[in-house]
Protein backbone atom coordinates (compact mmCIF):
# COMPACT_ATOMS: atom_id res chain seq x y z
CA UNK A 1 0.00 0.00 0.00
CA UNK A 2 1.64 2.94 -1.23
CA UNK A 3 0.11 5.92 0.51
CA UNK A 4 1.06 4.89 4.08
CA UNK A 5 -1.63 7.30 5.31
CA UNK A 6 -2.62 6.05 8.77
CA UNK A 7 -4.33 7.64 11.74
CA UNK A 8 -4.66 5.80 15.04
CA UNK A 9 -7.53 6.47 17.47
CA UNK A 10 -7.20 5.13 21.01
CA UNK A 11 -10.68 3.93 21.85
CA UNK A 12 -12.56 1.85 24.39
CA UNK A 13 -15.29 -0.47 23.19
CA UNK A 14 -16.26 -3.91 21.95
CA UNK A 15 -16.36 -5.34 18.48
CA UNK A 16 -17.77 -8.54 17.06
CA UNK A 17 -15.72 -10.47 14.51
CA UNK A 18 -14.83 -14.02 13.57
CA UNK A 19 -13.88 -14.76 17.20
CA UNK A 20 -17.07 -13.31 18.66
CA UNK A 21 -17.02 -10.21 20.83
CA UNK A 22 -13.63 -8.82 21.74
CA UNK A 23 -12.59 -5.70 23.64
CA UNK A 24 -11.11 -3.17 21.22
CA UNK A 25 -8.62 -0.47 22.10
CA UNK A 26 -7.60 1.00 18.76
CA UNK A 27 -9.20 2.10 15.54
CA UNK A 28 -6.60 2.07 12.77
CA UNK A 29 -7.86 4.41 10.07
CA UNK A 30 -6.00 4.24 6.78
CA UNK A 31 -6.44 5.64 3.28
CA UNK A 32 -4.75 3.07 1.14
CA UNK A 33 -5.29 0.03 -1.09
CA UNK A 34 -8.14 -2.17 0.15
CA UNK A 35 -7.94 -5.94 0.32
CA UNK A 36 -11.42 -6.60 -1.04
CA UNK A 37 -13.25 -3.47 -2.21
CA UNK A 38 -12.93 -3.03 -5.98
CA UNK A 39 -11.21 0.38 -5.97
CA UNK A 40 -7.56 1.40 -5.94
CA UNK A 41 -7.77 3.31 -2.64
CA UNK A 42 -10.35 3.26 0.13
CA UNK A 43 -10.92 4.53 3.63
CA UNK A 44 -10.22 1.53 5.83
CA UNK A 45 -11.05 1.15 9.49
CA UNK A 46 -9.63 -1.72 11.51
CA UNK A 47 -11.01 -2.00 15.03
CA UNK A 48 -8.38 -3.99 16.85
CA UNK A 49 -7.18 -5.25 20.17
CA UNK A 50 -3.51 -4.49 19.77
CA UNK A 51 -2.36 -6.94 22.43
CA UNK A 52 -4.29 -9.89 21.05
CA UNK A 53 -2.50 -10.28 17.73
CA UNK A 54 -3.29 -9.75 14.05
CA UNK A 55 -6.56 -11.71 13.97
CA UNK A 56 -8.20 -9.54 16.62
CA UNK A 57 -9.50 -7.23 13.91
CA UNK A 58 -12.91 -6.08 12.74
CA UNK A 59 -12.39 -4.50 9.34
CA UNK A 60 -14.35 -2.28 6.99
CA UNK A 61 -13.28 -0.82 3.65
CA UNK A 62 -15.31 2.18 2.44
CA UNK A 63 -15.55 4.35 -0.62
CA UNK A 64 -14.37 7.83 0.43
CA UNK A 65 -17.89 9.25 -0.03
CA UNK A 66 -19.26 6.48 2.17
CA UNK A 67 -16.68 7.26 4.82
CA UNK A 68 -17.82 10.89 4.84
CA UNK A 69 -21.44 9.73 5.17
CA UNK A 70 -20.39 7.55 8.11
CA UNK A 71 -18.63 10.49 9.80
CA UNK A 72 -21.76 12.62 9.43
CA UNK A 73 -23.98 9.85 10.81
CA UNK A 74 -21.72 9.33 13.82
CA UNK A 75 -21.58 13.04 14.56
CA UNK A 76 -25.37 13.37 14.23
CA UNK A 77 -26.13 10.36 16.43
CA UNK A 78 -23.63 11.58 19.03
CA UNK A 79 -25.11 15.07 19.07
CA UNK A 80 -28.66 13.77 19.49
CA UNK A 81 -27.60 11.25 22.12
CA UNK A 82 -25.75 13.82 24.17
CA UNK A 83 -28.68 16.25 23.90
CA UNK A 84 -31.16 13.59 24.99
CA UNK A 85 -29.21 11.94 27.79
CA UNK A 86 -26.85 14.63 28.95
CA UNK A 87 -23.95 12.15 28.74
CA UNK A 88 -20.66 13.20 27.19
CA UNK B 1 10.98 -22.37 -23.19
CA UNK B 2 9.02 -25.39 -22.02
CA UNK B 3 8.44 -28.21 -24.50
CA UNK B 4 5.91 -30.99 -24.11
CA UNK B 5 8.62 -33.66 -24.14
CA UNK B 6 10.54 -32.11 -21.24
CA UNK B 7 10.62 -33.42 -17.70
CA UNK B 8 9.37 -30.89 -15.17
CA UNK B 9 9.14 -30.99 -11.41
CA UNK B 10 9.49 -28.59 -8.54
CA UNK B 11 9.70 -28.49 -4.78
CA UNK B 12 7.79 -25.70 -3.05
CA UNK B 13 7.70 -25.24 0.69
CA UNK B 14 8.02 -22.78 3.54
CA UNK B 15 11.51 -22.55 5.00
CA UNK B 16 13.29 -20.46 7.62
CA UNK B 17 15.91 -17.90 6.63
CA UNK B 18 18.25 -16.06 8.96
CA UNK B 19 17.30 -12.52 8.05
CA UNK B 20 18.24 -9.03 9.13
CA UNK B 21 19.87 -8.79 12.54
CA UNK B 22 20.08 -12.59 12.73
CA UNK B 23 16.31 -12.94 13.09
CA UNK B 24 14.69 -16.16 11.88
CA UNK B 25 11.97 -15.35 9.35
CA UNK B 26 9.73 -17.48 7.18
CA UNK B 27 10.15 -17.67 3.42
CA UNK B 28 8.37 -19.45 0.61
CA UNK B 29 10.85 -21.33 -1.51
CA UNK B 30 10.18 -22.99 -4.86
CA UNK B 31 12.87 -24.56 -7.01
CA UNK B 32 12.96 -26.74 -10.08
CA UNK B 33 13.99 -30.34 -9.54
CA UNK B 34 17.12 -31.37 -11.36
CA UNK B 35 20.82 -30.64 -11.31
CA UNK B 36 20.63 -27.17 -12.78
CA UNK B 37 22.42 -24.91 -12.91
CA UNK B 38 19.52 -22.57 -12.14
CA UNK B 39 19.53 -18.81 -11.68
CA UNK B 40 17.80 -17.44 -8.58
CA UNK B 41 15.15 -14.80 -8.02
CA UNK B 42 14.05 -13.14 -4.78
CA UNK B 43 10.42 -11.98 -4.82
CA UNK B 44 9.59 -9.01 -2.58
CA UNK B 45 5.93 -9.17 -1.61
CA UNK B 46 3.62 -6.17 -1.73
CA UNK B 47 2.11 -4.35 1.23
CA UNK B 48 -1.10 -6.41 1.03
CA UNK B 49 1.14 -9.08 2.47
CA UNK B 50 2.90 -12.38 2.00
CA UNK B 51 -0.15 -13.72 0.27
CA UNK B 52 -1.35 -16.30 -2.22
CA UNK B 53 -0.36 -14.14 -5.19
CA UNK B 54 3.24 -14.25 -4.03
CA UNK B 55 3.20 -17.99 -3.37
CA UNK B 56 1.74 -18.58 -6.80
CA UNK B 57 4.22 -16.24 -8.47
CA UNK B 58 7.13 -17.86 -6.64
CA UNK B 59 6.05 -21.22 -8.07
CA UNK B 60 5.70 -19.59 -11.47
CA UNK B 61 9.35 -18.63 -11.39
CA UNK B 62 10.28 -22.21 -10.52
CA UNK B 63 8.21 -23.38 -13.49
CA UNK B 64 10.28 -21.04 -15.63
CA UNK B 65 13.54 -22.52 -14.37
CA UNK B 66 14.46 -20.26 -11.46
CA UNK B 67 15.13 -21.11 -7.84
CA UNK B 68 12.77 -18.60 -6.28
CA UNK B 69 12.29 -17.40 -2.73
CA UNK B 70 9.87 -14.93 -1.20
CA UNK B 71 10.75 -13.91 2.37
CA UNK B 72 7.95 -12.95 4.77
CA UNK B 73 8.90 -9.35 5.47
CA UNK B 74 6.18 -9.18 8.14
CA UNK B 75 7.31 -12.25 10.08
CA UNK B 76 8.25 -10.19 13.13
CA UNK B 77 4.77 -8.63 13.33
CA UNK B 78 3.05 -11.87 14.32
CA UNK B 79 1.00 -14.49 12.53
CA UNK B 80 -2.53 -14.76 11.21
CA UNK B 81 -4.09 -14.49 7.79
CA UNK B 82 -1.90 -12.49 5.37
CA UNK B 83 -4.58 -9.77 5.34
CA UNK B 84 -4.72 -9.42 9.11
CA UNK B 85 -0.94 -9.25 9.42
CA UNK B 86 -0.70 -6.79 6.54
CA UNK B 87 -3.42 -4.60 8.07
CA UNK B 88 -1.35 -4.34 11.23
CA UNK B 89 1.73 -3.35 9.23
CA UNK B 90 -0.33 -0.87 7.20
CA UNK B 91 -1.45 0.88 10.37
CA UNK B 92 2.10 0.95 11.72
CA UNK B 93 3.58 2.69 8.67
CA UNK B 94 5.22 -0.32 7.05
CA UNK B 95 8.42 -2.11 8.04
CA UNK B 96 11.85 -0.43 8.27
CA UNK B 97 13.77 -0.13 5.01
CA UNK B 98 16.99 -1.28 6.63
CA UNK B 99 15.28 -4.47 7.82
CA UNK B 100 13.89 -5.17 4.36
CA UNK B 101 17.35 -4.82 2.83
CA UNK B 102 18.74 -7.28 5.37
CA UNK B 103 15.98 -9.84 4.83
CA UNK B 104 16.17 -9.69 1.04
CA UNK B 105 19.97 -9.89 0.89
CA UNK B 106 19.89 -12.87 3.27
CA UNK B 107 17.40 -14.58 0.95
CA UNK B 108 19.65 -13.95 -2.05
CA UNK B 109 22.55 -15.57 -0.24
CA UNK B 110 20.43 -18.67 0.38
CA UNK B 111 19.86 -18.93 -3.38
CA UNK B 112 23.48 -18.30 -4.29
CA UNK B 113 24.55 -20.97 -1.81
CA UNK B 114 22.51 -23.70 -3.45
CA UNK B 115 24.58 -26.41 -5.15
CA UNK B 116 22.34 -25.95 -8.19
CA UNK B 117 22.93 -22.19 -8.43
CA UNK B 118 24.44 -20.69 -11.57
CA UNK B 119 25.73 -17.84 -9.42
CA UNK B 120 23.21 -15.26 -10.68
CA UNK B 121 20.39 -13.81 -8.58
CA UNK B 122 17.74 -11.28 -9.55
CA UNK B 123 14.96 -9.64 -7.62
CA UNK B 124 11.45 -8.49 -8.40
CA UNK B 125 8.71 -6.79 -6.43
CA UNK B 126 5.34 -5.14 -6.94
CA UNK B 127 3.73 -2.14 -5.26
CA UNK B 128 5.71 -1.48 -2.05
CA UNK B 129 7.85 -4.43 -3.16
CA UNK B 130 8.71 -2.48 -6.31
CA UNK B 131 9.97 0.35 -4.16
CA UNK B 132 11.90 -2.17 -2.05
CA UNK B 133 13.40 -3.63 -5.23
CA UNK B 134 14.88 -0.27 -6.19
CA UNK B 135 16.05 0.25 -2.63
CA UNK B 136 17.71 -3.15 -2.23
CA UNK B 137 19.34 -3.06 -5.67
CA UNK B 138 20.89 0.25 -4.61
CA UNK B 139 21.97 -0.74 -1.10
CA UNK B 140 23.46 -4.11 -2.03
CA UNK B 141 25.72 -5.53 -4.74
CA UNK B 142 24.22 -9.03 -4.42
CA UNK B 143 21.96 -8.79 -7.45
CA UNK B 144 22.47 -9.19 -11.17
CA UNK B 145 19.11 -7.79 -12.33
CA UNK B 146 16.12 -6.06 -10.73
CA UNK B 147 12.48 -5.61 -11.78
CA UNK B 148 10.40 -2.82 -10.27
CA UNK B 149 6.68 -3.30 -10.92
CA UNK B 150 4.85 -0.02 -10.23
CA UNK B 151 6.73 0.69 -7.03
CA UNK B 152 5.20 3.78 -5.43
CA UNK B 153 7.19 6.22 -3.33
CA UNK B 154 10.54 5.66 -5.02
CA UNK B 155 10.22 9.42 -5.29
CA UNK B 156 9.24 10.82 -1.89
CA UNK B 157 8.77 14.41 -0.81
CA UNK B 158 10.52 15.37 2.41
CA UNK B 159 7.31 15.27 4.46
CA UNK B 160 6.72 11.59 3.61
CA UNK B 161 10.05 10.43 5.05
CA UNK B 162 9.74 8.60 8.36
CA UNK B 163 12.00 6.86 10.83
CA UNK B 164 11.26 3.57 9.06
CA UNK B 165 11.59 5.04 5.56
CA UNK B 166 14.27 7.67 6.09
CA UNK B 167 15.54 8.07 2.52
CA UNK B 168 13.73 8.15 -0.81
CA UNK B 169 15.10 5.29 -2.96
CA UNK B 170 15.66 7.70 -5.86
CA UNK B 171 18.31 9.39 -3.72
CA UNK B 172 20.35 6.17 -3.85
CA UNK B 173 20.38 6.09 -7.66
CA UNK B 174 24.15 6.66 -7.84
CA UNK B 175 24.59 3.35 -5.98
CA UNK B 176 22.20 1.26 -8.08
CA UNK B 177 24.21 -1.90 -8.71
CA UNK B 178 22.01 -3.92 -11.08
CA UNK B 179 20.30 -3.40 -14.45
CA UNK B 180 16.73 -2.25 -13.77
CA UNK B 181 13.51 -3.08 -15.60
CA UNK B 182 10.51 -0.93 -14.68
CA UNK B 183 6.88 -1.70 -15.55
CA UNK B 184 4.30 1.03 -14.91
CA UNK B 185 0.71 1.98 -15.70
CA UNK B 186 -0.03 5.35 -17.25
CA UNK B 187 -3.18 5.72 -15.10
CA UNK B 188 -1.34 4.99 -11.83
CA UNK B 189 -1.26 7.64 -9.11
CA UNK B 190 1.54 6.04 -7.11
CA UNK B 191 3.88 6.13 -8.90
CA UNK B 192 2.50 8.81 -11.18
CA UNK B 193 3.93 9.06 -14.73
CA UNK B 194 5.63 12.26 -13.59
CA UNK B 195 7.40 10.43 -10.75
CA UNK B 196 8.43 7.64 -13.13
CA UNK B 197 9.87 10.27 -15.48
CA UNK B 198 11.76 11.82 -12.57
CA UNK B 199 13.22 8.44 -11.66
CA UNK B 200 14.14 7.79 -15.27
CA UNK B 201 15.93 11.13 -15.44
CA UNK B 202 17.97 10.25 -12.36
CA UNK B 203 18.93 6.88 -13.87
CA UNK B 204 19.98 8.58 -17.10
CA UNK B 205 21.93 11.21 -15.23
CA UNK B 206 23.92 8.56 -13.37
CA UNK B 207 24.48 6.44 -16.48
CA UNK B 208 22.60 3.43 -15.17
CA UNK B 209 21.44 0.49 -17.29
CA UNK B 210 17.65 0.46 -17.26
CA UNK B 211 14.55 0.04 -19.37
CA UNK B 212 11.17 1.47 -18.40
CA UNK B 213 7.84 0.60 -19.98
CA UNK B 214 4.76 2.73 -19.41
CA UNK B 215 1.51 0.94 -20.31
CA UNK B 216 -1.45 2.94 -21.56
CA UNK B 217 -4.82 1.79 -20.27
CA UNK B 218 -3.32 0.35 -17.09
CA UNK B 219 -3.15 1.65 -13.55
CA UNK B 220 -1.67 0.26 -10.36
CA UNK B 221 -1.30 -3.50 -10.02
CA UNK B 222 -2.21 -4.61 -13.53
CA UNK B 223 -0.71 -8.10 -12.97
CA UNK B 224 -3.19 -8.89 -10.17
CA UNK B 225 -5.67 -11.28 -11.79
CA UNK B 226 -7.97 -11.13 -8.74
CA UNK B 227 -8.39 -7.34 -8.77
CA UNK B 228 -10.29 -5.00 -11.10
CA UNK B 229 -6.93 -3.39 -11.97
CA UNK B 230 -5.97 -6.50 -13.97
CA UNK B 231 -5.25 -5.75 -17.65
CA UNK B 232 -4.71 -8.86 -19.69
CA UNK B 233 -2.80 -7.43 -22.67
CA UNK B 234 -0.54 -5.24 -20.56
CA UNK B 235 0.07 -8.04 -18.04
CA UNK B 236 0.96 -10.59 -20.71
CA UNK B 237 3.35 -8.18 -22.37
CA UNK B 238 4.81 -7.24 -19.00
CA UNK B 239 5.49 -10.89 -18.14
CA UNK B 240 7.17 -11.36 -21.52
CA UNK B 241 9.44 -8.45 -20.69
CA UNK B 242 10.25 -9.94 -17.26
CA UNK B 243 11.23 -13.32 -18.78
CA UNK B 244 13.28 -11.65 -21.49
CA UNK B 245 15.05 -9.34 -19.02
CA UNK B 246 15.90 -12.05 -16.51
CA UNK B 247 16.79 -14.41 -19.37
CA UNK B 248 19.39 -11.96 -20.63
CA UNK B 249 20.85 -10.98 -17.28
CA UNK B 250 20.63 -14.15 -15.20
CA UNK B 251 21.69 -16.85 -17.64
CA UNK B 252 24.99 -18.60 -17.02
Amino acid sequence: MCTMIAEIARIEGSGKGARGWIPIDRANVTYDHPFQLAVEHSLNIDFVNAAEGPDSRIAVELHPSSARALVRAIEEALARGVAQTGEV
Amino acid sequence: MYRTDMYEGMLAETVTVTGHNGDAIGAYFARPLGEGPFPGVVLIHHLPGWDEFYRETTRRFAHHGYAAISPNLYHREGHGTPEDVAAMVRADGGVPDEQVVGDVVASARVLRGLPTSNGKVGLIGTCSGGRHTVLVASRSTEFDAAVDCWGGRVVMPEDELTEKLPVAPIDYTADLAAPLLGLFGADDQSPSPEQVAQHEEALREHGKEYEFHMYEGAGHGFFYWNRPAYRIDQAMDGWDKVWDFFGRHLSS
